[in-house]
């Protein structure tokens, strides 16, 4: 049976868990320390906290709390948010982190890929790309939790990631985000067909019946916030992730 | 107490971190005098086959490993490219391994998995246990692990294999002979089934 990596996405505010719809209003979630010690109890197959503002704030990654997060992480984590040099990388694998994700450096600074891929091995190097459709449904990137769009197609800027060596793809819909609406599977098509190296798609999931499309359309790897972090779409908040057995019948033995 | 063999390869914070959990001490050393003295040895490694086996020699403790786990049969347990480097050799370089275990390093063969699987093998996967091993008391067939390889393991000698996997064809995911063990899968980032492996391998 092949089995499909089911990622629960966290956002931070520096120490703070937040989640956000379509990038914007980030509502105040808890600890995520407790966060993350729930997830262990419910066994998820991996997980990614991306903090959100450290760009944004020109802040370094937080070690502190990283490491204490780490610490309680007995999961594959991948840590996001503030990474800009080598140093900083190898500081965060020293703290416990499996794999970094990088952003907003990637349009400048994309030779961080292959000099972090040759020490701890491209499997450790994820590439996130932010994506939101301009007015004639045409998908662009964008940096800076959204912020900044980037310069290149879309085409170019994974085929770019993609030589330079990054291990996996983190996509992450902007338009899809918090909105339980599915994941953007055009996206997803577009992304996979031009590329062999792994896709993790996020944002839109609204339940477990969200994940066999974009397993199918391409997605090597699916993630979520939201429907991890609350209790249907009312909101009311929840750590949760689904039953192993339920994994097993509604998606792995469908592949 | 178990020593970890720092050789700057490798995720030895988070193989602290567990053992920390289920309450097993552990130090982390790359000093030949505190190997000696090991009562149990941790191999981690991630990354590249000759990367790993170039900083092993660098560290200068070779040696003392041979002396500790062929001589002395200190218990051992290589994780990951840890497991690989017991080898003879890896197709991923150049550089001979440690020759503990008569086994080949290779790369997944393409052509035998179909298109849908991608390389690395980056997954939970389930194991399938080949012997009775006290490294496996309490796993069964439905214990899952997470895998991130490119390269497998390959035994010359069948005797050694203690756990295959299924991944577009089967590997070999475990290896045991003696008092050396080699899991390709991550335990320390596996739940509750690599908490037990690990229980096991500090209760040999």
């Amino acid at each position: 049976m092949r089995r499909v990596r089911i990622i629960p996405v966290l956002t931070l505010q520096n120490e703070k868990l937040v989640k956000t719809i379509r990038f914007k209003n980030p509502t105040y979630i808890g600890d995520p320390i407790n966060a993350v010690k729930i997830f262990n109890e419910k066994e998820v197959d991996e997980i990614v906290i991306l903090d959100i503002t450290a760009t944004k704030e020109k802040r370094e990654p937080n070690y502190n709390k990283i490491e204490e997060i780490a610490s309680e992480a007995f999961m594959p984590f991948a840590y996001g948010g503030g990474i800009t040099s080598l140093h900083q990388i190898e500081k965060l694998f020293k703290l416990g982190i499996e794999k970094v994700v990088l952003n907003s450096v990637l349009e400048t600074g994309m030779e961080l890929v292959g000099e972090a891929a040759k020490i701890f091995g491209s499997q450790s190097v994820v590439a996130s790309i932010d994506v939101k459709k301009n007015i004639f449904g045409k998908n662009n990137a964008y940096k800076i939790s959204g912020s900044t769009k980037i310069n290149i197609s879309i085409n170019e800027y994974i085929s770019q990631l993609e030589q330079a060596g990054v291990g996996e793809f983190f996509i992450n819909s902007i338009d899809n985000d918090g909105t339980y609406s599915g994941y953007d599977l055009g996206l997803i098509q577009q992304i996979s067909s031009r590329v062999s190296t792994p896709i993790v798609a996020c944002g839109g999931a609204g339940s477990i019946n969200s994940f066999l499309p974009a397993i199918q359309h391409g997605a090597s790897a699916v993630a979520a916030g939201s429907m991890f972090v609350y209790t249907g779409s009312t909101r009311g908040i929840l750590i949760n992730y689904p039953k192993q057995e339920d994994l097993v019948n509604k998606i792995y033995k469908q592949l | 107490m178990i020593t970890i063999i720092n050789y700057n390869a490798g995720n030895i914070k988070s193989i602290q971190n567990m053992l920390k959990r289920i309450g097993a001490k552990s130090c982390i050393s790359s000093h030949v005098e505190e190997i000696e003295q090991a009562e149990k040895l941790i191999l981690p490694g991630v990354g590249h086959f000759d990367y790993g086996m170039n900083n092993l020699k660098q560290s200068g403790l070779i040696e003392v490993l041979n002396k500790k786990v062929v001589e002395q049969k200190t218990p051992i347990l290589g994780i990951c490219l840890g497991a690989q480097l017991l080898g003879n050799r890896s197709e991923e370089g150049a550089e001979k391994g440690l020759g503990w275990i008569d086994m080949d390093i290779v790369k997944f063969d393409k052509a035998k998995m179909g298109d849908n699987l991608k390389i690395p093998h980056m997954s939970w996967n389930e194991v399938s246990i080949k012997k009775n091993s006290k490294l496996m008391l309490g796993l069964d067939d439905e214990s899952r692990f997470y895998f991130v390889h490119s390269y497998h393991m390959r035994c010359n000698d069948e005797n050694n294999i203690l756990a295959n996997t299924f991944y577009g064809y089967e590997f070999t995911s475990a290896v045991e002979k003696e008092n050396i063990f080699g899991v390709q899968f991550h335990p320390e980032k596996s739940h509750k089934f690599g908490m037990k492996l690990l229980e096991n391998f500090v209760n040999i």
